[in-house]
């Protein structure tokens, strides 16, 4: 089991290092929306800095779609998903070691350089570090429930657009408590650790509800 | 290991493919099987690994433990299941850790096929009949008693096709069971044939009434 779960994590970053693919593309597209922001804002840094966490959670919502289409289509179009439907793990498994890859690649990038991109929006230290952590704790959740989407959409061609429509309200929750979160640590009204504790909880949910989800689309879809 | 066909049918998207198709394969036997295109050959081998649902008929295997049908077997078809930004070692290599039960390494399996010089080329820049050797290779990495081959010698050369019926003979001789679809005889001795039928005008236009 673990041998499977490894050899599927290490083959996925093997292939997403080799094909250059979507984990810069969705690290570009995150620096993008960021970046266009201030623009059609104007240069008022107080605005600015108050919705900085908001700008940067919504961007990482949307970088997170990209690439999330092909996470189940590109081994099902050549053939893989045959391959790993007849190994012995289960397809729970499965789904889990590509979601986590999937997430090393775009998730964790995304987090990390939030702070490095909330200098675009005028963040304090504070809300840098804030928005970081509420990221890397959020976006496991992003990645599950698009996983779901993903697996749903996995034999239709050019099933991202749909992908979009169908994971992005789901998303929702996670947004709510991910911004929530990082504002708490600016203002005192709410502990930080509240809406935290709350978008840990979403991301663990997700992660079961997630996988068991994305391999129940995915026999059925055969 | 023994495999039991009973009586099996296969719809795909509302049409009947084909219906109360019987069989038993025991260990060391092989089964070709035939028919003109679209007759459901390819169909009748996703029934057999677990891709598609019977629409009736049951599908056993005895023999083999608590192992699962689709756990019992390899599958080479037309989607090879290669990454093409992977070398052939590599791919080999993660067939080995997913399929479990290894047996030979990358580059003695690619050595059999006679591509052993492409164990650290990226499949992409294969041929398409260096890329089918590669698939098949995977056949030799792992041990698993029930071969599902689609069109196995497609693309495949003269060289190559008598390689392949020299593995398929080993393989048998060892216990192993075959099934290819094919239009041509695969060098397979003594094997059944499996001829799938068109299914009848009469029951075709019959299952297509709903008043009926």
């Amino acid at each position: 089991m673990i041998r499977t779960l490894s050899a599927l994590v290490r083959r996925d970053l093997m292939l997403a290092a080799r094909v250059g693919g979507s984990g810069s593309l969705s690290l570009v597209f995150f620096l993008m929306i960021v970046a266009l922001v201030p623009f059609a804002l104007g240069p008022d840094l107080n605005l600015l800095s108050r919705i900085g966490p908001a700008i940067l959670w919504l961007s990482a919502v949307l970088a997170t779609l990209i690439g999330l289409d092909r996470l189940f289509q590109a081994d099902e179009e050549d053939g893989s998903l045959d391959l790993m439907t007849a190994s012995a793990a289960p397809l729970e498994l499965v789904v889990l070691a590509k979601v986590l890859a999937h997430w090393i690649t775009t998730g964790l990038p995304l987090a990390l350089a939030a702070p490095l991109f909330g200098l675009l929006v005028a963040l304090t230290p504070t809300a840098m570090g804030a928005t970081a952590l509420t990221l890397l704790i959020g976006t496991p959740a992003l990645t599950f429930i698009g996983a779901v989407g993903a697996a749903l959409t996995a034999s239709i061609r050019r099933g991202g657009l749909i992908l979009a429509i169908v994971v992005l309200p789901l998303m929702i929750p996670t947004l709510i408590f991910g911004v929530s979160a990082a504002e708490s640590a600016l203002s005192s009204t709410v502990p930080f650790t509240t809406p935290l504790a709350i978008l840990a909880g979403l991301s663990l949910i997700a992660a079961v509800v997630g996988t068991l989800a994305a391999a129940a689309a995915l026999r059925w879809g055969e | 290991m023994r495999l039991i066909v009973e009586s099996l049918a296969c719809r795909r998207s509302g049409r009947r493919i084909f219906s109360g198709l019987s069989f038993a394969l025991g260990a060391g036997e092989a089964l070709m099987v035939t028919g003109r295109n679209g007759a459901g050959k390819s169909s009748l081998l996703a029934l057999l690994s677990g891709r598609l649902k019977p629409d009736a008929g049951t599908i056993r295997v005895e023999g083999v433990g608590e192992a699962t049908l689709p756990e019992c077997l390899h599958v080479v078809g037309h989607r090879d299941g290669l990454k093409g930004a992977l070398t052939a070692q590599e791919n080999l290599d993660f067939a080995r850790d997913l399929l479990g039960q290894p047996t030979a390494g990358p580059r003695e399996a690619l050595e059999a096929l006679g591509l052993a010089h492409a164990l650290r080329l990226p499949v992409t820049y294969l041929s398409a009949g260096q890329r089918r050797r590669v698939a098949l290779a995977r056949l030799l990495v792992c041990r698993r008693p029930l071969w599902l081959l689609d069109e196995p010698t497609a693309a495949l050369d003269t060289a190559s096709q008598g390689v392949l019926a020299g593995l398929m003979a080993k393989h048998r001789a060892q216990g192993g069971l075959v099934v290819a679809a094919t239009h041509q005889s695969l060098g397979l001795e003594d094997a059944r044939e499996l001829r799938i039928a068109p299914p009848s005008p009469d029951a075709a236009l019959a299952e297509s009434d709903p008043w009926a």
